[in-house]
């Protein structure tokens, strides 16, 4: 429920952004290029959108084919069902979100003078080009789901088109923008997108179709075992049985998989910050920068301990294992990954000192306050987590917990460092972050403890939640 | 071996499982058998503490099971497929709860070694996941790594449903042998009368979480309990 409500409000919030820019793009454009025509400037940057678009798309829009299987064995033709199948993703919210800013934004250049046929060509074109898209997309899917590295061939036409564009050796924002503007001035070229469109949709048929049997598309896949060597973990003694388990947990599964990306947008997380000299004036800054960054991986995985192993909760209860070595696999694991993006931040030193400083400060608060805190945080958990869906808008296993543990986690030492710096001083700031994070690594085995009583308390509780499907 | 007095669970006021006094002897095999919503699961988590009995409790091996873990170290067992872990090999998976009950990487393939029959050559080395194996392979792992480790109590709940009809007799043979050469107390419970008639001493009947039905085998008991369930079916019917 909290999830849907997520997702409305979400949508929500990019239709509005839309109409926003469907409305002021005119205004926007009269003052960015005020001595050219903003009809034709916009015309240029089509070319961007279609790239974003089709990005955007393929990381998250996919073909709904699993929601066939049912109709297979009905009397329906199979050319219906695969017609089915590709009218219902022209449903789709990506197809419907254009149109909140190409609608207003013709609305807007028609009141500007505009002719009103001109802009209504233009319109239709627009919208034809959004199922172009739409339809395109599925090609590339369905080619890179043969390749080995799946989303090497967008990145190849992306980057291509890109460079293509980029190095002006073919100039394919002004080509796309005056093959959009052709075909306003001369409305029977509109021919063209839809012939396009039939191609594309087309091709997909003839995909779809060879593929809608059970043995092909529909079968879900299955994977190649990669097995690699962790006995390094040996030296970590009785966690070692976990922290295997938990490596390959990391690796195998979708959900989490992801999350190893998380783990570069956690380096990269101070470059949005750092290169602008504002930020580089505000110290308390670095502090929350720093405990995102050195934190990223410890946030991201920690918020759904012990949901991870929701799948098999019943069997780890029941099997002669100790609680503590359990939880105690997954702090080394947040511990490393501490470890690990501190050393890889380091660079930021380039823009100073004091940032690698209020860093290093930073993971030490992570290392022995944040882990504690939220493995705490773990045992309130009570929603179940799929581990083989995607990562990207997925809420699932998204409770209260996630929401409220933010606050100690980076509020808290936020407000702290803030606080100390403003009254005493930044040195001072730095040695209170590091004391409190020296003396949760003192007090682990304390700690632990009581955080392992939290989660033995609420057994029956995680395995009930563990067993419905939400 | 397993002494249950006054047991009762109860959600929300609907009593689901009621057993006064069951006691269970070392090495019998025993059968649970009762229609869908008789309680058979219900007794076998409580027996594994995953869930809290409203009254009463189980005693293993004189350990209270829902006070102590103590009882863990020799029970083991398989209920449904939340006992696997999906994206682990076979393999992984069994030396996986081999760590777990302190049995090394050797002392587990020497044990998996004696299942080959019973494997039919579709679980080891065959570089699968278990998520992506059939629900029939799935279960000859789950019910393999269930006999990891030695333990004196194996719990096992419908673990004929799914397997092809080899590997169900296969099966029975190994349920017997535990039983009756090493000494383990099985808990099999299904929906096959036929199957649990075959495999255990003694045969115990749920109904609506009461225990209806205590029976010895004896060649007489498969037809009593047809008897039993098709009178069941009869009355069900009149009800409607």
């Amino acid at each position: 429920m909290v999830i849907n409500i997520f997702m409305v409000l979400f949508a929500l919030y990019f239709v509005a952004i839309f109409i926003g820019l469907g409305i002021g793009l005119l205004y926007l454009l009269k003052e960015g290029f005020p001595d050219q025509d903003p009809f034709v400037v916009a015309n240029n940057y089509l070319f961007y959108w279609i790239i974003a678009d089709l990005l955007m798309r393929f990381f998250l829009q996919k073909l709904p084919v699993m929601s066939v299987k049912p109709l297979l064995t009905l009397p329906i033709k199979r050319a219906t069902v695969v017609n089915y199948v590709l009218g219902k993703s022209a449903l789709s919210f990506f197809n419907f979100l254009p149109l909140f800013a190409i609608i207003p934004f013709s609305f807007m250049l028609v009141s500007d003078g505009y002719e009103t046929s001109l802009v209504l060509t233009w319109m239709f074109t627009m919208i034809i080009s959004v199922l172009i898209i739409n339809f395109l997309n599925f090609i590339i899917e369905a080619f890179s789901a043969e390749s080995e590295i799946s989303f090497l061939p967008i990145i190849v036409i992306i980057g291509v088109l890109f460079g293509l564009n980029y190095f002006e050796i073919l100039p394919m924002t002004s080509l796309i923008g005056s093959a959009f503007l052709a075909i306003a001035h001369h409305p029977i070229l509109i021919l063209i997108p839809i012939i396009i469109l039939g191609l594309c949709y087309g091709f997909n048929f003839k995909i779809l179709k060879k593929k809608l049997y059970l043995d092909s598309s529909l079968k879900s896949k299955v994977a190649e075992v990669n097995t690699s060597d962790l006995s390094w973990t040996e030296r970590f003694g009785d966690i070692a049985p976990f922290m295997k388990l938990d490596l390959k947990l990391i690796w195998r599964n979708k959900r989490t998989k992801s999350m190893v990306f998380l783990l570069f947008i956690g380096v990269l997380y101070g470059l949005f910050f750092y290169p602008q000299p504002v930020y580089r004036e505000m110290t308390f800054m670095f502090a929350l920068i720093g405990i995102f960054s050195t934190g990223f991986f410890l946030i991201n995985f920690g918020q759904f301990i012990p949901a991870w192993d929701s799948g098999y909760y019943k069997l780890l209860m029941s099997q002669n294992i100790k609680y503590e070595q359990y939880l105690r696999s997954k702090f080394i694991l947040m511990v490393i990954s501490v470890v690990i993006l501190f050393v890889l931040g380091i660079p930021y030193v380039y823009f100073g000192y004091k940032i690698l400083i209020a860093h290093f400060a930073a993971a030490i608060y992570n290392i022995g306050i944040n882990t504690h805190v939220i493995l705490w945080g773990g045992s309130y958990n009570r929603k179940k987590i799929n581990l083989d869906k995607k990562a990207a808008f997925n809420y699932q296993g998204t409770g209260a917990v996630q929401w409220l543990i933010g606050i100690p986690l980076m509020i808290v030492p936020m407000g702290l460092f803030g606080l100390v710096n403003w009254l005493v001083g930044f040195a001072a700031a730095i040695a209170l972050l590091m004391v409190l994070g020296v003396a949760g690594i003192v007090f682990h085995k304390k700690l632990m403890k009581f955080i392992t009583k939290k989660y033995i308390n609420s057994k029956y509780k995680m395995i009930d939640a563990f067993s419905q499907d939400n | 071996m397993i002494y249950t007095k006054n047991l009762t669970k109860t959600y929300n006021g609907t009593t689901v499982l009621n057993i006064e006094e069951l006691s269970i002897p070392k090495g019998q095999s025993f059968g649970l058998v009762g229609n869908n919503g008789a309680g058979k699961t219900t007794y076998f988590s409580l027996l594994l503490d995953l869930i809290k009995p409203t009254t009463g409790n189980i005693t293993s091996n004189n350990v209270v099971v829902d006070e102590s873990e103590d009882w863990k170290p020799f029970t083991s067992s398989f209920i449904d497929e939340s006992f696997l872990i999906g994206y682990l090999t076979p393999e992984e998976y069994f030396y996986f709860i081999g760590e777990l009950r302190g049995q090394n990487k050797a002392d587990v393939d020497n044990l998996t070694a004696k299942f080959e029959d019973f494997f039919n050559g579709e679980i080891i080395g065959k570089k699968k996941y278990l998520r992506d194996l059939s629900k029939g392979n799935q279960k000859k792992a789950g019910i393999v790594a269930a006999l990891i480790g030695h333990p004196e109590v194996i719990i096992l709940d419908e673990p004929f449903a799914n397997l092809d009809p080899t590997t169900q007799i296969r099966l029975k043979q190994i349920i017997k042998d535990l039983a009756q050469k090493q000494g383990v107390t099985v808990l099999v419970s299904s929906h096959d009368l036929t199957h649990v008639t075959d495999v255990c001493e003694r045969i115990v009947v749920l109904e609506k979480g009461n225990v209806v039905k205590d029976l010895e085998t004896n060649p007489e008991t498969l037809k009593e309990l047809e008897a039993h369930f098709s009178g069941g079916a009869i009355f069900s019917d009149e009800e409607e």
